[in-house]
């Protein structure tokens, strides 16, 4: 169920960005199995949605509403609330770095400055050309391996401000070395460092 | 001396995660025994093993499970594996190295509960251990442990993992549940306990990783052998983690009751500070517990306890109830941040503020509000802006927020509450030294800075004429904190713009 009268009418065709492809909603009805109620795959879907896309559209939104059978304004009320769900364009990669207090007192302040000024970003900004987004997260539960920081799911441990060069300048600084599974990727995808090109700043 | 490696037995084996490499140490017959019993009977050896939860409240996971109404048609167990707070990282070591571990002790968890489904639930910061922990549960399916009549019974059992999106609220039992359905991770009011009505409103049991790890080894090794570990209220071993500017830092195994001292100098544990400096403090489980007093501070004579005295306090053994007698919330999760004598005690405050104000859920209002103003207090402290009254400010805040005060929902603010508030008491000295040796006009300075269009505020033509500029009402039994000013001191701020202030209005 959803509301086309509140909801269809007030946002652009560009605004709403781009569609889940009909794969990726395929792959989202298979599990639903695993949940007695629809809505428990908001999740799931939502990490699929992202991984196609990129970021949780308002398009997406909505396909997954229908899917779910659930108000766009409950899934766009999960994709607020959780920090790993972007709402606008993130870039190709996601740089985490950990602040919490563990990386603090071993320097991850120092590790985040040197990030901003080597990717000329802020913090939760994305770099002119499209490869790298920057956020801070509160723990990455690294912190015996303190300063820690992440690029898409590969973690950096024990990262000197002189290894920030190395790390960035290698183009699959985001591939693991261990096997992964594809239970929350989008379909069409093989491995980790394939994305989908979006660079709007 | 070593203590025997229980839980982080296979951490370090070649190819750990390996099936094959858990089978050879004795993996799953625990589970085969446990499913030869009734469901009852391993509730009551758990409840005889006082089997205490790992993830920071010490709840008697036995005791949990006889919650369970006996009439009940549909159980879920769900594993908590959401493992935020920081800096604790047991569990992530756990799946990391071990996975097949927390899926055995799933399975028993699971049969003893008479669940049909269990959930894992995965916080989206485990990006590695997601992959490890979903192949060898695929491993794990392929060879009959999961799935329909398992090990020959007619038990089944589905097992799910759920990923989380990067939400600490989410480790808290029923924000855990709330966000499983796909809502936003708001803790709920109880009662009805998950037991009676959690996921899906039906019978829910939420377990630890850690605390479903003992379970495979108290069954293949007996009760005696458990009971005789750790402490008589807390028996069994523990997985503590050591961290911050420590030489060895990582996580360790050793029975209940280990001191805080030992942890971090013994060379079995953290062996002793980077360059041998001396400890300042030092969170001994987790942000959310408190803070003990370092070794910079005197020795208690004989042993004394006294959390009112600066003194040294790292004696305190961390079992889940010693450290409430230095003024602590508990065990927590009994993972220790070591902050060295260097550190400025103002940022480590920053810190842990801001790590409060961004996790609050935002349900309830002090907790929210509470927790951004503490964080706010705790910036204009460092920034060499304090009020003389903030310290008392911060602890008449933590006193009005959290569950054990009845004025929450969930634990999350009384976390915030310990954390900051010892600090606060514990560290005072430091706290009002700083506070001491900012130039007198600091505060109100600060205040222009920060936001230019005070001056307009004809509200601060008001308060300001205090040296302390503020546009907070001051509590009034914290009014004794302030310096008695006899005519308040004439504002010596630049006038432009106030000439036409009032026309705005």
């Amino acid at each position: 169920m959803s509301w086309p009268a509140i909801d269809r009418k007030m946002v652009s065709e560009e605004e709403l960005g781009p569609a889940l492809s009909e794969p990726a909603l395929a792959k989202i009805r298979t599990i639903f199995s695993r949940y007695p109620t629809r809505r428990a795959a908001l999740l799931p879907a939502l990490h699929i949605a992202q991984d196609e896309i990129g970021y949780c559209s308002l398009r997406a939104m909505r396909q997954i509403a229908d899917l779910l059978e659930i108000p766009p304004a409950a899934v766009m009320d999960a994709v607020t609330f959780y920090t790993h769900f972007w709402a606008q364009p993130k870039g190709r990669k996601t740089i985490t770095v950990c602040r919490s207090i563990a990386c603090e007192l071993m320097g991850a302040n120092r590790l985040l400055e040197a990030l901003k000024s080597k990717l000329g970003i802020d913090e939760h900004q994305t770099t002119p050309d499209g490869r790298y987004s920057l956020v801070t997260e509160e723990c990455l539960a690294e912190c015996d391996h303190a300063p820690c920081l992440m690029i898409n799911e590969k973690r950096y441990k024990n990262v000197r401000v002189e290894d920030l060069d190395r790390i960035l300048a290698d183009p699959a600084n985001d591939r693991l070395e261990i096997p992964r599974s594809d239970l929350y990727d989008a379909p069409h995808r093989g491995n980790a460092s394939a994305g989908t090109p979006h660079s709007k700043t | 001396m070593p203590y025997e490696r229980v839980l982080l037995k296979n951490v370090g084996l070649p190819n750990s995660v390996a099936l094959e490499t858990y089978r050879r140490s004795g993996g799953y017959e625990a589970a085969a025994r446990a499913l030869r019993m009734r469901p009852e009977e391993i509730v009551e050896l758990v409840k005889q093993a006082n089997l205490r939860g790992r993830g920071g409240a010490g709840f008697p996971a036995g005791q949990k499970w006889s919650f369970l109404p006996p009439a009940r048609t549909i159980t879920y167990l769900c594993v908590n594996a959401d493992e935020s707070e920081p800096p604790t990282f047991s569990n992530r070591v756990l799946i990391e190295n071990d996975p097949h571990l927390l899926l055995e002790g799933t399975l028993i968890a699971a049969y003893a509960t008479r669940a049909q489904v269990a959930y894992i639930y995965m916080r989206g910061e485990f990006t590695e251990q997601f992959h490890i922990l979903q192949k060898a549960l695929d491993e794990a399916y392929a060879a009959g442990y999961f799935g329909r009549n398992i090990l020959g019974t007619s038990y089944c059992l589905e097992c799910y993992i759920h990923r989380g999106a990067g939400a600490y609220v989410c480790g808290e039992e029923t924000g855990l549940i709330e966000s499983l359905e796909g809502k936003r991770g708001w803790p709920r009011i109880r009662p009805p306990f998950p037991a009676v009505r959690g996921i899906f409103d039906q019978p829910t049991v939420v377990n630890n990783v850690e605390t479903l790890a003992c379970l495979p080894h108290i069954f293949s090794r007996g009760l005696d052998w458990w009971l005789s570990l750790g402490t008589p209220d807390s028996p069994g071993t523990k997985l503590y983690c050591i961290c911050g500017p420590v030489r060895r830092p990582g996580c360790y195994e050793a029975p209940l009751g280990i001191t805080a001292r030992e942890l971090i100098y013994s060379e079995d544990f953290g062996a002793g500070m980077l360059g041998n400096k001396k400890v300042k403090a030092v969170f001994p489980g987790g942000l959310s517990a408190g803070v003990l007093r370092g070794d910079v501070f005197p020795k208690p004579p004989d042993g004394h306890v006294d959390a009112t005295q600066d003194w040294d306090e790292l004696d305190c053994r961390l079992d889940f109830d010693e450290p409430r007698r230095y003024g602590l919330l508990g065990l927590g999760t009994a993972a220790a941040v070591v902050v060295p004598e260097d550190a400025d005690l103002r940022d480590v405050l920053v810190n842990v503020a801001r790590f409060f104000a961004a996790e609050s859920c935002g349900q309830c209002t002090q907790c929210r509000e509470g927790t951004a103003w503490m964080y706010k207090i705790a910036q204009r402290l460092r920034a060499g802006a304090g009020r003389p009254y903030d310290l008392d400010l911060l602890i008449d805040i933590t006193q009005n927020m959290g569950m054990s005060t009845g004025l929450s929902i969930c634990g999350l603010p009384d976390g915030a509450a310990y954390a900051i508030r010892l600090l606060v008491q514990k560290f005072r000295a430091e706290f009002e030294h700083h506070l001491a040796a900012q130039p007198p006009d600091a505060a109100r300075r600060h205040v222009t800075t920060i936001n230019p269009a005070t001056y307009d505020l004809p509200l601060l033509t008001g308060r300001a004429s205090f040296f302390d500029a503020g546009t907070m009402l001051l509590p009034e039994h914290l009014a004794h904190s302030l310096p008695t000013i006899a005519t308040p001191a004439t504002p010596a701020l630049p006038q432009e713009g106030t000439s036409h202030a009032h026309d705005h209005h």
